[in-house]
């Protein structure tokens, strides 16, 4: 009955997906080389393979996320290629992206992760409710769903990840390694759910990728990939059946080609001699807690030397902080913690002689080569120079590296690097080596490779080691492992007598049947535990997908507002700086930046001493603009004064200078000004002259003689009169500003969810282009308004520029202007896709045109050429004139209208620009 | 790097020589209601580089003009001017201002007073004697005589760049070390996080050193013609302090902010007002009396004011030593502000 409903739905040949030579390239790198392959509808089809061979690139094509370069990809009855296509099925499609909650907003509770999507496949306010209680009853997610998508655990994470997957009944869905990194239980339990589903909804096909061999039993079929091509397919028993073995992962190794298979079979661990001496670590009741979080609960153990130890648990469970721990990284709350009889001490430089250690992101320098790298470190451990020569030769033959000396570290594959990561942990021959999750992500092949390396480094050379893994298989190998979860050590034995005493079958069992023990005691343990039985129905009501990509246009879009605004409020920096950041800079420019220079030092040299020359003098003591310094007695002593800035102007009076005045001598009068500061120089000039024409002007009515001058001047400062800058800050300052952070906010905004993933959530359900920008940039325009309102407040109040003219058409123009402003910040979103390039980019295009082309340096007026041509299709000029004019011209808005008609134009330029240049796929 | 060599040569190349705050073509109408031989001389006494061609309009269109931005300065010559003016009945010329741009209207108020008088004066010389003045007033500007300003403004643009590349480069790569875990590696190796943070410190000051050397001797001596009046290595000694300074305040915001994205916004609040209230851009006696004592933390402030001692003024090491302690203090202390922050920034970060 499944198989007829399933061919019913998908099409007459009765596959759901078809991929036909499809080839794609990363730059230079072949992702996937001529990959052709036929998925049956209603089926639960598998994807295997490690790391990096192409899996989640086909994954993307088959979703529509990612771009289709050559070939053939037929979904759904239809090319992925036809975008009227993808729009027709995206909503029977789900995609869940690699890494854990990659699509999910980390700042938004479950409950508004949910609703969002809900929204964008057009949902009724009602039918979403109905949905989201149906989805968290189903998936045990009821109890969180207040909490932040961030703070949920991996596991939990993938749950709110499925749910957002499946809240729009898709036809097929497409899972991406979705359980990487989550513990044993939760895996199983997110299969039971997947299972249920599909007991639901027959006809619904699953895709599903995965590095974990032993997860691939349960799938239907399988596809195994490797290097970008299809190794071979089928159900999990023929592929068994093919390669004559007994497991999954033999079964792809056997697969691989020859050369890639590496030398020998099954990995022999000769048996460690038991070594009498002092425990390598003994670790007492360790603690650690950060804030109410307790990540490590009162952890006690303790590891022989020559011991492989094994520490095994999900992400998040307090294994990597357990290990910063011991190393002197993290401090302990509380508990103690001994290397070699020593207490641990973040500042005793000797233990870590003694210790190696290796990250799960391998801490290599990408940029450096393999040898360069090994050499660094060598000289980080004080290797004498001829040594460490030695000693990476010695290392590059055993690992296999020479091959590789001058390559980059980061162009190596993963294997390599992982090797090369251990190579340059061991370079001063520890005592003892830690090693974080050092085989994630690394094909199985390598990893035998790897542990051969570390099984001699332990075996014939008695170096303690302290290994994190995600893999049973690799936990099989440990002279002993604990399990961990949640914080706590759960048992700590040799792997075979954890089965027996859990009287399990396989490790993972014994693992799983461990956590559900500890998850009785535990209040968490109760949504966890309810995850399994899905007794709840899914899909009551049928639901059509037309609707769903019809939904209203603007509820998706308001969709986007509403998410936007909120994530930004829980940003405390992007807040801060959304409506701090313009306030301050506001201030400073309107007070740092003034041109009104007054208190001037300086200082005389008055050569005559007369009543005549102290009357001259009289005309700058009195100026409010200069402040006099202690008199000058030299010519050398005036240069002095003037080099160390004790003044930054002086008066020399020439001697008789009252004599000459008297006799009509025509006395001569210097000003030294301090020429180094041009702008400066240039308005003192501007005061000494004034104060000069005033004694002449007071001589002239002394002596009873007409001004001589041929005509006078009537100067006029209309607009301001007292000529203070802070009239022309007033207005400008804020055109800047409004220009400035509306832009770098949109275009970080836009940059996060590329450098996030959550763009995926775009690429992937019905929401066009239109959408997605205005329901970005609404929220943005609201903080801007804000920022208009509260910059002008400053202006009028705090600065006290009067507002003469028209406020309601000064609004208006601003409201039209932060419209353009947002836009030009989408518009620059456009050319990067990562946070800090968009905040520089954003920063750089719209300061460098606005200061040299709107009229802030110089008035548009005077502009010619290409600056005029720049100056006059950049809004901020025209929002500068509107600015200028309705605070200090008091323009009414009749007059303001051609600014506001010009500013409108700007808005429906960038937005038909942005929707041009925004792919709704990635490349 | 192609972006450090473009900030250290084109870049400051382009802020010291580019757009300027003086008269620079500012756009003159002239109403002239007399039409006399002397009106026409005034017309045409005004000319580029400083203004444009004036265009003669009428006295109506004014208000309008003026309004709509179209000229910076309208000059009003009176009926019988020229008449007036030979009988001595000193006329009245109307200049009509467009004060919103305040420097250059202040500036062009006094080119044109000064320019119109002269052609008054010559006008006039030739039929009759000229009144002289008194006393004549001779100003010198030491150190720059021309008052040319791309010689301060390079210097600034030297100290924008320097500022700029220093806290993004020394504060990105303490980032990029957390997000990429290579910190914690570093950690456990036998060095304290004072030789990680001062190993930043060093590295990314030594590149930044040898491209200010080079563009201070070929972009601001050579391209510009800056004259330095100082000793190069005493410069060199100050910039070494500033650059440390610079860095440590990269490390500050480097440990504050959690993701790259929150460091580039902090760096934008921080460099700007940097920048601006360095005393490059305006002058330091115009900032009020308590924003001058805030300035005084800020090492850029200091930079500028060393460094224009010694290029322009000459001055040696007891000028400026003020200044170089106050630098190598505050480098100290966010240095070791962000060393705590550091230590415990890592420790939080799980």
């Amino acid at each position: 009955m499944n198989q007829t409903a399933a061919k019913r739905l998908s099409s007459p040949s009765g596959y759901v997906a078809e991929v036909i030579g499809v080839t794609h390239f990363y730059k230079k790198v072949h992702a996937l080389d001529g990959v052709s392959v036929q998925l049956h509808a209603g089926k639960m089809v598998g994807l295997i393979g490690p790391d990096g061979v192409g899996k989640s690139t086909l994954l993307g094509l088959l979703s529509g996320a990612r771009k289709l370069q050559t070939g053939t990809v037929n979904v759904l009855n239809g090319s992925m290629a036809s975008a009227r296509h993808r729009h027709e099925i995206c909503s029977r499609i789900a995609y869940l992206p690699q890494g854990l909650g990659k699509n999910l907003y980390q700042e938004l509770s479950v409950q508004e992760n949910l609703d969002f999507f809900g929204k964008l496949f057009g949902q009724s306010a009602a039918e979403r409710r109905a949905r989201i209680e149906r989805l968290a009853t189903a998936t045990g997610l009821e109890p969180f769903l207040d909490r932040p998508a961030g703070q949920l655990s991996g596991g939990m994470k993938q749950k709110l990840g499925l749910c957002c997957a499946l809240i729009h009944d898709p036809d097929f869905l497409i899972l991406d390694e979705p359980t990487t990194g989550v513990d044993p239980l939760s895996r199983r339990q997110f299969w039971e759910l997947i299972d249920s589903i599909r007991s639901e909804r027959p006809t619904m096909s699953v895709l599903v990728s995965t590095a974990y061999m032993d997860e691939a039993e349960r799938f239907e079929w399988l596809i195994a990939m490797d290097a970008g091509r299809i190794l071979a397919t089928g159900s999990p028993s023929e592929l068994k059946s093919i390669t004559k073995t007994e497991s999954l992962e033999r079964a792809y190794v056997a697969l691989l080609p020859e050369e890639k298979r590496g030398h020998k079979g099954e990995l022999t661990i000769p048996p460690r001699t038991k070594n009498e001496s002092e425990p390598a670590i003994v670790a007492k009741n360790l603690t650690r807690r950060f804030g109410n979080f307790t990540a490590v609960d009162h952890v006690s153990f303790q590891i022989d030397r020559g011991e492989i130890f094994g520490f095994l648990g999900s992400n998040g469970c307090g294994k990597t902080t357990t290990m910063k721990m011991l190393t002197g990284l993290l401090p302990l709350s509380e508990g103690q913690a001994w290397l070699w009889g020593q207490p641990v001490d973040a500042s005793d430089m000797a233990t870590r002689f003694r210790v190696g250690f290796m990250s799960q992101a391998f801490s290599l320098y990408g940029e450096l080569t393999v040898e360069q790298n090994l050499t660094l470190h060598a000289r980080l451990y004080h290797i004498p120079r001829a040594l460490a020569k030695e000693r990476i030769n010695e290392l590059v033959a055993r690992f296999g590296l020479t091959p590789y000396l001058d390559s980059r570290a980061s162009s190596l594959p993963l294997g390599l690097r992982q090797r090369l990561s251990l190579a340059v942990a061991i370079i001063h021959k520890p005592e003892m080596l830690i090693l974080d999750e050092p085989t994630s992500g690394v094909d199985p092949v390598a990893r035998d490779e790897f542990w051969e390396l570390l099984i001699d480094l332990s075996r014939n050379q008695s170096v303690t080691i302290f290994i994190s893994t995600h893999f049973m298989n690799e936990a099989m190998r440990c002279d002993r492992i604990s399990l961990m979860h949640a914080g706590k050590v759960l048992i700590c034995d040799t792997p075979q007598r954890i089965i027996e005493i859990k009287h399990a079958r396989t490790l993972e069992d014994a693992f799983i049947s461990a956590i559900e023990d500890a998850q009785e005691h535990s209040p968490e343990g109760v949504g966890q535990t309810r995850a399994g039985g899905t007794s709840t129905t899914l899909h009551e009501n049928s639901y059509s997908h037309e609707s769903a990509n019809r939904g209203s246009s603007l509820q998706r879009m308001l969709a986007y507002s509403y998410r936007e605004t909120m994530e930004v409020m829980r940003d405390s920096v992007r807040l801060t700086f959304a409506f701090g950041g313009s306030l301050i800079l506001l201030m400073i420019i309107a007070y740092g930046l003034s041109s009104d220079v007054e208190n001037l030092s300086y200082a005389v040299l008055d050569q005559d001493q007369s009543p005549a020359s102290r009357a001259y003098l009289q005309e700058f003591s009195s100026s409010r603009y200069f402040t006099e310094k202690q008199e000058l007695y030299s010519k050398d002593d005036l240069e002095n004064r003037l080099a160390t800035r004790g003044i930054t102007m002086a008066i020399e009076i020439p001697p008789n200078f009252g004599r000459d005045l008297l006799r009509h001598g025509k006395p001569q009068v210097s000003a030294w000004i301090d020429g180094a500061e041009t702008a400066r120089a240039a308005t003192i000039e501007g005061y000494v002259e004034g104060a000069h024409a005033k004694f002449l002007q007071r001589l002239a009515e002394e002596q009873g003689v007409a001004p001589s001058s041929l005509a006078t001047f009537e100067v006029r400062n209309r607009y301001n009169p007292t000529s203070e800058s802070i009239y022309a800050m007033g207005p400008t300052v804020p055109t800047t500003l409004l220009l400035l952070f509306p832009a770098i906010l949109m275009a970080v905004s836009v940059a996060k969810e590329k450098e996030i993933g959550t763009i995926t959530n775009f690429y992937v359900t019905p929401t066009s282009r239109m959408e997605f920008l205005l329901g970005k940039q609404l929220p943005y325009i609201g903080i801007a308004m804000v920022n208009f309102v509260v910059l002008n407040l400053v202006v009028v109040f705090v600065l006290q520029v009067p507002l003469k003219g028209s406020v309601a058409a000064l609004t208006l123009g601003a409201l039209l202007y932060v419209t353009a402003t947002t836009g030009y910040g989408l518009l620059v979103s456009n050319l990067t896709s990562s946070q800090v390039s968009a905040v520089l980019l954003a920063a750089v295009l719209s300061m460098m045109p606005t200061i040299q082309f709107s009229g802030m340096m110089q008035p548009v007026s005077t502009l010619e050429g290409v600056a005029r041509v720049m100056g006059s299709l950049w809004p901020a000029a025209y929002y500068l004139h509107l600015s200028v004019g309705a605070f200090t011209k008091g323009l009414g808005a009749r007059e303001l209208m051609p600014d506001l008609i010009r500013l409108a134009a700007f808005s429906p330029v960038f937005w038909i620009l942005c929707t041009l240049l925004l792919r709704k796929q990635e490349d | 790097m192609g972006f450090l060599v473009y900030s250290f040569t084109f870049s400051i190349y382009q802020q010291a020589t580019g757009g300027s705050e003086t008269v620079n073509r500012a756009s003159v109408a002239f109403v002239d209601e007399d039409r006399s031989t002397l009106s026409r001389r005034l017309r045409d006494a005004l000319y580029p580089p400083y203004f444009k061609s004036p265009e003669l309009i009428e006295a109506d269109e004014i208000d309008e003009a003026m309004d709509a931005s179209r000229f910076m300065f309208v000059i009003v010559v009176p009926p019988h001017f020229e008449s007036d003016v030979r009988s001595g009945r000193s006329p009245e010329v109307q200049l009509n201002v467009d004060a919103t741009a305040v420097r250059q209207a202040a500036l062009g108020t006094g080119y044109i007073q000064a320019i119109l008088s002269t052609e008054i004066n010559r006008f006039m010389s030739r039929s009759d004697t000229v009144a002289v003045q008194p006393v004549t007033l001779v100003k010198r500007k030491a150190f720059n005589p021309n008052g040319t300003q791309s010689w301060l403004r390079a210097v600034s643009g030297l100290l924008d760049q320097l500022s700029m590349l220093t806290i993004i480069l020394t504060g990105s790569a303490i980032l990029r070390e957390r997000e990429h875990g290579t910190i914690e590696h570093l950690l456990v190796m036998p060095l304290n996080s004072f030789e990680i943070a001062l190993s930043k410190v060093w590295a990314n000051g030594l590149v930044i050193l040898v491209v200010f050397v080079l563009s201070m001797r070929f972009i601001v001596e050579g391209a510009i013609g800056v004259p330095f009046a100082g000793s190069r290595m005493l410069l060199l000694t100050g910039t070494v302090i500033y650059l440390f300074a610079a860095a440590a305040i990269g490390i500050l915001l480097a440990t504050i902010a959690r993701s790259m994205a929150q460091f580039g916004l902090l760096c934008m609040i921080t460099i700007m007002p940097m920048m601006m209230l360095s005393g490059g851009m305006s002058p330091l006696e115009s900032q009020p009396d308590w924003l001058q004592h805030i300035t005084w933390f800020l090492p850029s402030r200091q930079f500028m004011s060393f460094s224009q001692s010694i290029i322009f003024r000459g001055a040696g090491f007891d000028n400026v030593w003020p200044e170089f302690t106050a630098m190598a203090g505050l480098g100290l202390a966010f240095f070791l502000t962000s060393l705590v922050l550091f230590r415990r920034s890592i420790r939080v970060s799980q």
